[in-house]
């Protein structure tokens, strides 16, 4: 990965350029994204109606998500009620600092993590590891990443790029095991290792898949165990979830969770479905003692605002546009350099971190659709990477490209003039050598990677002209032997 | 931050002001005309169950083969234990963790003298938890659509026992079998009313994960077996 001092384009495109020719590393994520399909198309045609499903799924988020102040309310009522604590975080640094302020009031020494994407979008370890606090992430991949010092590669998938000699070496050189190439055994050595860290952690953080509105609960979704663990055993929860999160009932869940899990691992429902009600209630066996639960906001209102694009806050973190993109599968996850990759984080990027800085995510795409198609809950990604265009452009024109556009229009409404300039073109052609690839080369960014095509010498239009001359010749020579 | 709750009214008003132009449907599901609650139709959507026991254990059957759960049928409690029984004998257990119940208070006494039982209600300690070999629990409810089974903090002894020993065993009664999650969320909010358990949560096969490679391994930090004894 590129430094963090480079501008997010030119980190983009460099990282692009390179990981585009790295055979090796999307020979590893295209076998593990055909494994995903197979599992997804077998789930998938299971279902009865998969379009009416996806348009209840749609339907139940645009209500969510266009009352999200009442369904909030009634979220904080309710889990409040039942001796959790919300607090709302407009951004990063509030929500760090929330929680760093919790573990130091409590004593807190080690913290145990089971996936959140909020914590990357919060670059939560960093301070608390900076605040000398012990922090582990107990996902598979995300123990895996964070050994490897790299951020996720995909917010499901997190080391999909790896293989597994890879892991093995790296589990080698931090844990001291020795080397395997069973990925068994590489599991269950990262299952001994965690299993110390629930024990001993004294505060658990949790991200949250959906919060449910009538019954106060947070839900969360995974394979491992590794949540359940993470909020079952220390004595300290936080959970830290988007606003856009909120679903109206828990009956909800009845369709989301079977879609979630179809449209993300190819699954009929993901190995562990777990809704939370606050902390332990009186009479019960175990569980946390205090569960906090921060709502961070980090410029989702921004998006909110945008009725055009709102429906990107549908978006339950699947990640199966991920996995059709041609795009992502070409350029790899760390290539985004966002904390969301794929179609839809080059949806949201722009809202949560800046459009001019951001936009070039938009331009990246195929625009081929199979990310609005593949959406379970039908957002339309693909237009809104073409809404994001427009609007760049909009609140930042470009003089030179709008220059251009106006000469073009300026010439092809005036056909004896097109004519004229046209005859310059095999002249330009001849030239054009002389500067490509250079600074002058005013279509550099053509030529850098592709041949830019010379120009006829005969136009089409002469050369139509000289076509039909002689099939009027053939005809009437026909006509004549007749 | 302005008080204990953080930036509750800041973040609420922008929320308000970005929801004054309302943003446009653009996937009615279609059968939510009419007024009733779109999770009524969730049914006909979903894979398809069956109404009868016999199609919906047939399905729970084959899911739970395919999650790599142990599903075994027992006449009565006897064979439950026996079974117990065996498999503590095939993986050499020497402790298992339980917790008190309707069906496990009769259980328990039949099971083999030399298993020591670790009882969580009332706490525990971690550390011996940890340490046993397997964990039973009762369920709420078995899910036919999708091979699940439901545990919750009240019924399953809390929240740890069911996901914490290598070795989850699930003792259940066929009647507690439904279709789906819409009905088993239905079932759940007529039993508990307002007043739910801190945690639910549907296990569906043994905890496994795929990070390596995309490639499917069992018990990546929960039970690596799961074995569900269904009494009639």
């Amino acid at each position: 990965m590129s430094t963090l001092a480079e501008a997010p384009r030119d980190q983009f495109q460099t990282d692009a350029n390179r990981t585009a020719t790295d055979d090796v590393r999307r020979l590893a994520v295209r076998r593990a994204l055909s494994n995903y399909q197979t599992a997804r198309n077998r789930t998938g045609a299971t279902f009865t109606d998969w379009k009416s499903a996806r348009s209840a799924a749609a339907t139940i988020k645009h209500e969510a998500v266009n009352h999200l102040d009442k369904y909030l309310e009634e979220f904080e009522r309710k889990f409040t009620a039942r001796g959790g604590k919300v607090f709302w975080a407009s951004n990063s640094e509030q929500a760090r600092n929330y929680i760093l302020e919790l573990a130091a009031a409590r004593g807190v020494r080690s913290i145990v993590k089971s996936k959140a994407m909020t914590g990357e979008e919060i670059h939560l370890n960093p301070a608390l590891l900076a605040a000398g606090y012990g922090v582990v992430e107990s996902d598979l991949g995300e123990y895996i990443q964070q050994l490897k010092g790299e951020a996720p590669y995909h917010f499901v998938f997190p080391c999909m790029h790896l293989r597994r000699d890879e892991i093995s070496d790296l589990f080698e050189k931090e844990l001291g095991t020795a080397k395997t190439d069973n990925p068994e055994e590489l599991t269950m050595i990262a299952r001994r290792v965690l299993r110390r860290a629930y024990i001993d952690a004294d505060m658990g953080i949790s991200g949250g898949n959906f919060i449910v509105a009538d019954t106060g609960m947070v839900s969360i979704t995974e394979n491992e165990g590794n949540a359940r663990l993470t909020v079952g055993i220390p004595k300290i929860h936080v959970a830290l979830i988007g606003i856009e999160k909120v679903v109206p009932c828990l009956g909800d869940l009845a369709l989301l969770l079977p879609m979630l899990a179809t449209a993300g691992t190819g699954q009929h429902l993901t190995g562990y479905n777990s809704m939370y009600g606050g902390p332990r209630q009186p009479g019960e066996t175990d569980g946390p003692e205090e569960f906090h639960v921060v709502l961070l906001d980090n410029h989702r209102t921004r998006l909110l605002a945008d009725p055009e694009q709102r429906d990107a806050l549908h978006c339950i973190r699947c990640g199966a546009c991920l996995n059709v993109c041609p795009i992502f599968k070409n350029i790899g996850g760390h290539t985004y350099g966002t904390t969301y990759q794929g179609p839809i984080g080059s949806v949201i990027t722009p809202h949560f971190r800046g459009l001019q800085d951001w936009k070039h995510l938009s331009g990246a795409s195929s625009l081929c659709g199979a990310c609005t198609e593949t959406c379970p809950v039908g957002i339309d990604i693909h237009h809104h990477l073409l809404r994001n265009r427009r609007n760049a452009v909009q609140e930042k024109p470009a003089p030179s490209e709008s220059l251009v556009w106006k000469m073009f229009a300026f010439l092809m409404r005036r056909p004896a003039l097109y004519k004229f300039a046209s005859r310059f073109a095999p002249l330009g052609s001849m030239l054009h050598p002389l500067i490509e690839r250079t600074a002058l080369d005013p279509v550099r960014a053509w030529t850098d990677t592709r041949d830019f095509p010379s120009a006829p010498l005969r136009s089409f239009r002469s050369q139509f002209k000289a076509h039909q001359a002689q099939k009027a010749a053939a005809i009437s020579q026909k006509g004549g032997a007749k | 931050m302005n008080s204990q709750n953080g930036d509750r009214e800041a973040i609420l008003g922008r929320v308000r002001e970005a929801l004054r132009v309302p943003a446009p449907l653009k996937h009615p599901a279609e059968r939510s005309a009419g007024g009733e609650p779109t999770t009524a139709h969730f049914r006909e959507w979903l894979p398809p169950v069956g109404p009868s026991l016999d199609e919906k254990f047939a399905l729970f059957a084959k899911l739970s083969e395919t999650l790599r759960s142990e599903l075994i049928v027992c006449a009565d409690l006897a064979q439950a234990a026996a079974e117990i029984s065996s498999l503590s004998s095939a993986e050499s257990w020497k402790t298992i963790a339980l917790h008190r119940g309707g069906l496990l208070d009769k259980l328990a006494p039949l099971l083999p003298s030399g298993l020591a039982q670790l009882c969580v209600d009332g706490g525990y300690d971690k550390n011996a938890l940890e340490a046993c070999d397997a964990g039973i629990t009762e369920c709420e409810l078995l899910v036919a659509q999708t091979g699940s089974v439901c545990v919750t903090s009240d019924n399953s002894g809390g929240r740890v026992l069911s996901v914490l020993p290598p070795h989850h065993i699930v003792i259940a009664r066929q009647t507690q079998l439904v279709t789906d999650l819409t009905e088993a969320y239905e079932s759940l909010a007529a039993k508990y009313r307002a007043n739910y358990p801190s945690m639910i949560s549907f296990i569906t096969g043994p905890s496994r994960t795929g990070d390596i490679e995309r490639i499917l391994v069992l018990g990546a930090h929960g039970p690596k077996r799961l074995t569900i004894l269904l009494l009639p």
